[in-house]
């Protein structure tokens, strides 16, 4: 999962959720790692905090519909990051609903990071990230999917649970 | 709303959909083989529509649905005479003159022109 907890639902409206960037995630060690001409640097990959946004959103137009549509990922519209996001601090993703009906939503997300050394600057803005959302069984492919939805799975259920939103029966 | 004023719009709508460059949205391009849109754009097009003209567009009503699967449309890879009755009977907007010269499934998605788009919302305004 690349978000902690869901701190804000506003159902069809808008979703607020954090991630906590820690030197604990492996792939921060090699994002990017010590070269003969400089030390290592880990910062948050940008594809992460795309994922992340990804799934913020995805919920937020899942729970619209009681998870009862496969939502999948179709479009990254727009995506600009202006800085880094280091070990130890947090970020902070807002989802808002632009447009969705029965074939699938757009969205519009703002990436903020709050750094815990200088508590006192609070969330700053970093970025937008601007997704588009498709309901697979609405595809006009015609090609089946199975019945059950396998998007939202256990990982999603326990993060919701714990974030105190009814996860999909 | 002028056609000219039409076409502006859905211009934008196609620039901001697929990244093009304004000046490659001709009237005759086509969104598929010219300005590179992929399956999952028609969907950004259709919501960029919706926004900017404020209609409602059902599904299927720009695009068709489930061509491709149905045998009595397409046999053999070729779109049949019911299909090309059908699309035109659901599609008056679009452009089926490279369709008829070569009815080859993969050439459905060259219907839609950029004039097609709009030939479709000036239809929707007037309805």
């Amino acid at each position: 999962m690349w978000i902690d907890r869901v701190i804000e639902l506003e159902p069809r409206e808008r979703m607020v959720a954090i991630k906590n960037v820690t030197l604990a995630e492996d792939h921060l060690h090699d994002h990017f790692a010590a070269t003969d001409s400089r030390p290592a640097q880990a910062v948050m990959p940008a594809s992460l905090i795309i994922e992340g946004m990804a799934q913020t959103a995805g919920v937020l137009v899942g729970h619209a519909e009681d998870f009862r549509e496969k939502v999948i990922l179709a479009k990254v519209s727009d995506a600009s990051l202006d800085e880094d996001a280091a070990p130890g601090t947090t970020l902070r993703y807002t989802a808002e609903i632009v447009q969705m009906d029965e074939k699938g939503a757009s969205t519009h997300g703002t990436v903020e990071i709050f750094d815990h050394a200088k508590a006192h600057e609070g969330y700053r803005k970093i970025g937008t990230i601007d997704l588009m959302f498709a309901h697979i069984d609405r595809n006009r492919a015609g090609i089946e999917f199975p019945e059950h939805n396998f998007v939202f799975g256990d990982q999603f259920k326990d993060l919701l649970r714990a974030s105190g939103i009814e996860p999909p029966a | 709303m002028t056609h000219d004023e039409v076409f502006d719009k859905v211009r934008d709508v196609l620039v901001e959909a697929l990244a093009v460059d304004e000046d490659e949205v001709s009237p005759t391009a086509t969104l598929t083989a010219d300005l590179g849109a992929e399956s999952i754009d028609f969907l950004d097009i259709v919501f960029k529509l919706e926004q900017s003209f404020g209609f409602k567009i059902e599904q299927g009503e720009l695009f068709p649905d489930n061509v491709a699967q149905d045998p009595e449309l397409v046999e053999n890879g070729h779109v049949t005479e019911k299909g090309m009755q059908m699309l035109k009977e659901r599609l008056p907007h679009a452009d089926f003159s490279a369709l008829e010269d070569n009815p080859d499934i993969s050439k459905v998605g060259e219907i839609f022109t950029v004039d097609a788009l709009v030939n479709f919302v000036e239809r929707k305004l007037s309805a």
